[in-house]
């Protein structure tokens, strides 16, 4: 318990050991334990491209979400290889601004394994940072070069940033780009083909039928050198009370715990079935069986189901 | 007896099991040819020597002219510590000198600054003021030696030092001799000593071309550098093509500005490194020469024969040096310094021994200046010019490097040029890659280092090592504390705003940086008035 | 699940000689671990800092500057500090022999020279953290 109390004092050590412990999965009794305190923090994700200046970005809003001595914890995720395991996480190098401010707590995550913008473990993580009293959490994806649809599932808004380079990339993501954007954000907007960019992703968002009463916003920022930066950072926060004021906020929350607890009984299913249900070696038998062609993966199936229902 | 009779005969026989290529990647015949040369054209590939394309060497006479500039790169703790190395070296020999600085003063912070702890007249000599400046070079008279200073950022600040201590001496700026490395992209490439963003450094760059084609006539300007970019981990090829890629940028920002481009283009030198694979590194050289000769007569259309020139400077590779058994650094550097005077070098600094270690002692440099004596004096090689022209080999390797550094120009290119390639971290990544792959071939042992992952030795070999004493900082610091005392400090605070005022409303910042020197400003006043205007570089995140 | 090994590599100070601390995160990703690089240029203070927020094992220093005897012992003090001695320091770069002894003495568990092959790097953090 002594831990928790030293979490909920924004503890600095106390905050990166829980986050390891949750990330390995081995202090099961923690999340329950912090649960309780969370719900306060204010989800942000920033996703976008490679190179589309996301780290900057971050670094460039979070000493504006700090104003009124508010916290700010930032969750930095990249991708861990798929050959060694390992991963080179190089996100910090842009946020060395922000290394040392007292009320902020960076963490970067590797992706181990999970193949969308985040990393499986990463929601968890936000829980902690969450109950160690953060105001704003701020999400960065792993930028692959496609849209990550779950950092959606997570944030309560969602930026999407572009650099006027990501030209055709673009194309292919588009209806992506749509589905999750709260706010897009057009970033080293000082070169050229940002404002037809800007123009283009316009024309893309009025064509899309939408019955919704937030207009998505399209910014033009230049991140290392602070240009658009204010204007961000206040269209996160009307939309952040838009949400609160329409309601929507508790729908959308409840939605994505909605979401996060089915998500959790299939994880739990699918433990259990390998587990204690499938006998492995038996398995192995029949996928000889049906290699053979004697047997069909049907028929392993029917199997299998009889031991549960 | 023909070819295919020895081929024959050679595919019988046994190999050597590795791996025939050179650091470049390039794969090595057992034997070369004449088939290897066979569009060769004498008069239009190497012609004489001082004749374009210049690939025997910049000058008629070369070497029975005059030996290269024996110039070994030193400087450590006060100024007082490496004025007396100078003279030592002097005493010894050495023909021209070359500035170490320590870090601090490399990116234009005084020893004061809290990021300079520590770090105050360790690497290099420690410069704050004009009076650090004035005792460096007490007693050595500026008319008479040429000095090299490797600096980047506060290249402006430094030079406008020089100058000032050259009028305080009587000397004036017009006979001034000596070099700035001054070469900002591949500090951001490679070295990573910055200050400014891109754009900015250039215009600093363009200004100290444009104040020396008129002021400081016999000054180079720019050093363009290849040696920290292979000392970061580039093959040859790279640091060759990556080289002279920065070169035509300087002069492309030059002719921009509107400068004619024999205005500054003679004033250019480079600075290259010498690495292990001997042949591989001559054949460097020779490419380079010819390859600027000819895209500066053709592209730029120069005029001046003085433009086509690639005259450099040569250091022995400081990477290839192996803190095991110290004493083969030695012969290492004897084979890289002989390469590079095979290869042409106008001069030459050969690394110590002991460099893995700490900054070289007095017994280490002298050993490795007497190294570059022995080639001059007593092996013959600088008695014939280019001796192996027309090696059938060498030339082979001279064409393929020359071709794949067009390559390279053409892939640079499509990313819209040098600038906007280190901005998309191309040549960091290359960089970092060819690092990382040769690391792996000498683990895999697919390449040699002796001593390292061939022929290594339990025990350690106990050398003898130069220390910097901490009392180097404080004493650094309190000179500091003096000047700052003893100066006009009103007069300061004008001259910083007015250069301020010349860095935002575009004019030349040359004069504002002497006036500024002159009454004493420090380094770290001079860049951080300019940092506020120009901002500050943050490096891409690139592995 | 195998514990990750989690370590931070940093370049402190002015030296920007970062060829051998790339080749190291490099390599070290390669062995399966999760590698935290701080870029050029950086405070110990910052590197401090960030170690205790990464929960890293160790944190690898490279300094090729000459800086070694007044950064390595502010890293030691600053984890003393902030209550963070479990994370263990090791180093690398252009050290004389006679400070390696001082630096280990002091507390820092190891001190690579330059030639020192990755694998060996990679052998001893394994071995040390396991």
């Amino acid at each position: 318990m002594t831990n928790l109390q030293n979490l909920l004092k924004a503890d600095k050590i106390t905050i990166a050991r829980a986050i390891t412990q949750v990330e390995n999965g081995t202090d099961p009794k923690l999340l329950e334990e912090i649960f309780p305190h969370t719900g306060n923090a204010y989800y942000i994700g920033i996703t976008g491209p490679p190179g589309a200046g996301k780290s900057s970005l971050v670094n460039a809003i979070v000493p504006k979400l700090l104003e009124n001595n508010k916290k700010v914890g930032i969750i930095a995720v990249d991708p861990t290889s798929p050959f060694s395991g390992g991963a080179l996480l190089g996100d910090r190098i842009r946020m060395n601004d922000l290394a040392l401010n007292e009320n902020v707590f960076i963490r970067s995550m590797a992706t181990r394994g999970s193949l969308g913008g985040l990393a499986s473990k990463t929601k968890d993580v936000a829980l902690v940072l969450d109950a160690a009293g953060m105001d704003y959490i701020v999400i960065e994806t792993v930028g692959v070069g496609q849209v990550e649809l779950d950092i959606a599932q997570v944030c309560d808004t969602t930026v999407v940033v572009l650099v006027p380079e990501s030209g055709d990339a673009i194309q292919a993501m588009k209806a992506g780009i749509l589905e999750v954007a709260d706010i897009l954000v057009v970033n080293k907007g000082d070169r050229s083909g940002a404002d037809r960019l800007i123009l283009e992703m316009k024309f893309a968002f009025e064509l899309r039928a939408h019955n919704t009463d937030w207009h998505n916003p399209i910014l033009k920022t230049t991140a290392i050198e602070n240009i658009g930066i204010d204007e961000l950072v206040s269209t996160i926060k009307s939309h952040k009370e838009h949400l609160e004021k329409s309601g929507k906020l508790e729908i959308e929350r409840k939605n994505k715990l909605t979401l996060r607890v089915n998500e959790l009984i299939e994880e739990r299913i699918k433990s259990h079935l390998h587990e204690y249900v499938i006998d492995q070696k038996q398995l192995k038998k029949m996928i000889d069986k049906a290699y053979e062609r004697k047997i069909t993966p049907q028929y392993i199936i029917d199997e299998i189901a009889k031991k549960i229902f | 007896m023909s070819k295919d009779n020895w081929k024959e005969k050679f595919s019988k026989l046994k190999e050597r099991d590795i791996n025939f290529s050179n650091l470049s990647k390039i794969k090595i015949n057992p034997l070369y040819t004449p088939d290897d040369n066979k569009d060769f054209d004498y008069e239009k590939d190497l012609s004489y020597p001082g004749e374009y394309p210049f690939t025997r060497g910049v000058y008629p006479n070369m070497y029975r002219g005059r030996l290269w500039t024996m110039r070994q790169f030193s400087g450590f703790g006060t100024p007082k510590d490496t004025n007396n190395r100078y003279k030592y070296l002097l005493k010894h020999g050495q023909t021209g000198l070359s500035v170490a600085f320590d870090f601090p003063t490399l990116y234009g912070k005084d020893s004061d600054d809290p990021m300079s702890l520590g770090e105050v007249g360790k690497c290099g000599v420690a410069i704050d003021t004009l009076r650090d400046m004035e005792i460096l070079f007490d007693g050595i008279p500026l008319e008479k030696i040429s000095t090299s200073m490797t600096i980047n950022p506060p290249a402006a600040m430094l030079l406008a030092m020089y100058i000032v201590v050259g009028e305080k001496q009587g000397v004036p700026k017009e006979v001034l001799t000596g070099t700035i490395q001054n070469d900002m992209l591949k500090e951001y490439q490679a070295q990573k000593t910055w200050i400014y963003p891109p754009e900015p450094s250039m215009r600093i760059i363009t200004d100290i071309l444009e104040y020396c084609s008129e002021n400081v006539p016999k000054w180079n300007t720019i050093s363009i550098s290849g040696y920290h970019i292979r000392e970061a981990g580039s093959t040859a090829l790279q640091e060759l093509a990556f080289t002279l890629a920065n070169g035509f940028t300087y002069v492309d920002y030059g002719i921009n500005k509107g400068l004619p481009v024999d205005t500054f283009a003679p004033r250019l030198s480079f600075f290259f490194n010498s690495h292990l694979d001997f042949f591989e590194e001559i054949a460097k050289y020779r490419a380079a020469r010819r390859i600027w000769a000819k895209l500066m007569k053709d592209k730029y259309h120069a005029q001046d024969p003085k433009s086509y020139l690639v005259r450099f400077h040569t250091q022995t590779a400081g990477c290839s040096l192996t803190a095991q058994q110290p004493e083969n650094n030695i012969i290492r550097t004897a084979f890289q310094g002989l390469a590079a005077v095979l290869g042409g070098t106008q001069s030459l600094h050969t690394n110590s021994m002991d460099e893995t270690y700490a900054l070289p002692t007095e017994k280490a440099v002298k050993i490795a200046l007497r190294t570059q004596q022995l080639i001059a004096y007593e092996t013959g090689v600088p008695n014939t010019i280019d001796p192996l022209g027309g090696s059938y080999y060498v030339e082979a390797l001279t064409d393929e490097l020359e071709k794949l550094t067009y390559e390279y120009f053409d892939k640079i290119e499509t990313l819209g040029g040098v600038v906007p390639a280190i901005e998309k971290g191309f040549f960091q990544r290359e960089i970092s890659r060819s690092a990382y792959e040769y690391q792996k071939a000498l683990e895999k042992k697919e390449k040699y280092h002796v001593g390292v992952n061939i022929f290594e030795e339990k025990e350690n070999v106990e050398i003898e090592l130069l220390k910097i004493p901490e009392e180097v900082e404080i004493d650094q610091n309190k000179s500091l504390k003096n000047v700052k005392q003893e100066r006009n400090n009103s007069k300061v605070k004008s001259t910083l705003i007015h250069l301020r005022n010349a860095a935002e409303n575009g004019e030349n910042l040359m004069p504002r940086i002497l006036d500024c020197v002159r009454e004493y400003a420090t380094l770290g006043e001079m860049c951080g008035t300019l940092k506020e205007v120009f901002g500050i570089y943050k490096e891409p995140i690139i592995f | 699940m195998e514990k990750k090994i989690r370590i931070l590599i940093g370049k402190p100070g002015l030296d920007g000689h970062d060829r051998g601390a790339k080749v190291i995160a490099a390599a070290l990703r390669d062995a399966g671990f999760e590698v935290i690089y701080t870029g050029l240029h950086q405070l110990s203070e910052s590197i401090v800092e960030a170690a205790i927020q990464e929960d890293v094992d160790i944190i690898g220093l490279s300094i090729l500057s000459g800086a070694h005897m007044t950064i390595f012992p502010k890293i030691l003090d600053l984890l003393k500090q902030k209550n963070a001695e479990h994370i263990i320091v090791i180093g690398g770069g252009i050290i004389p022999e006679e400070d390696i002894k001082k630096l280990l003495k002091m507390g820092v568990k190891r001190i690579f020279t330059p030639g020192a092959p990755t694998n060996e790097i990679v052998y001893y953090i394994k071995s040390i953290i396991h």
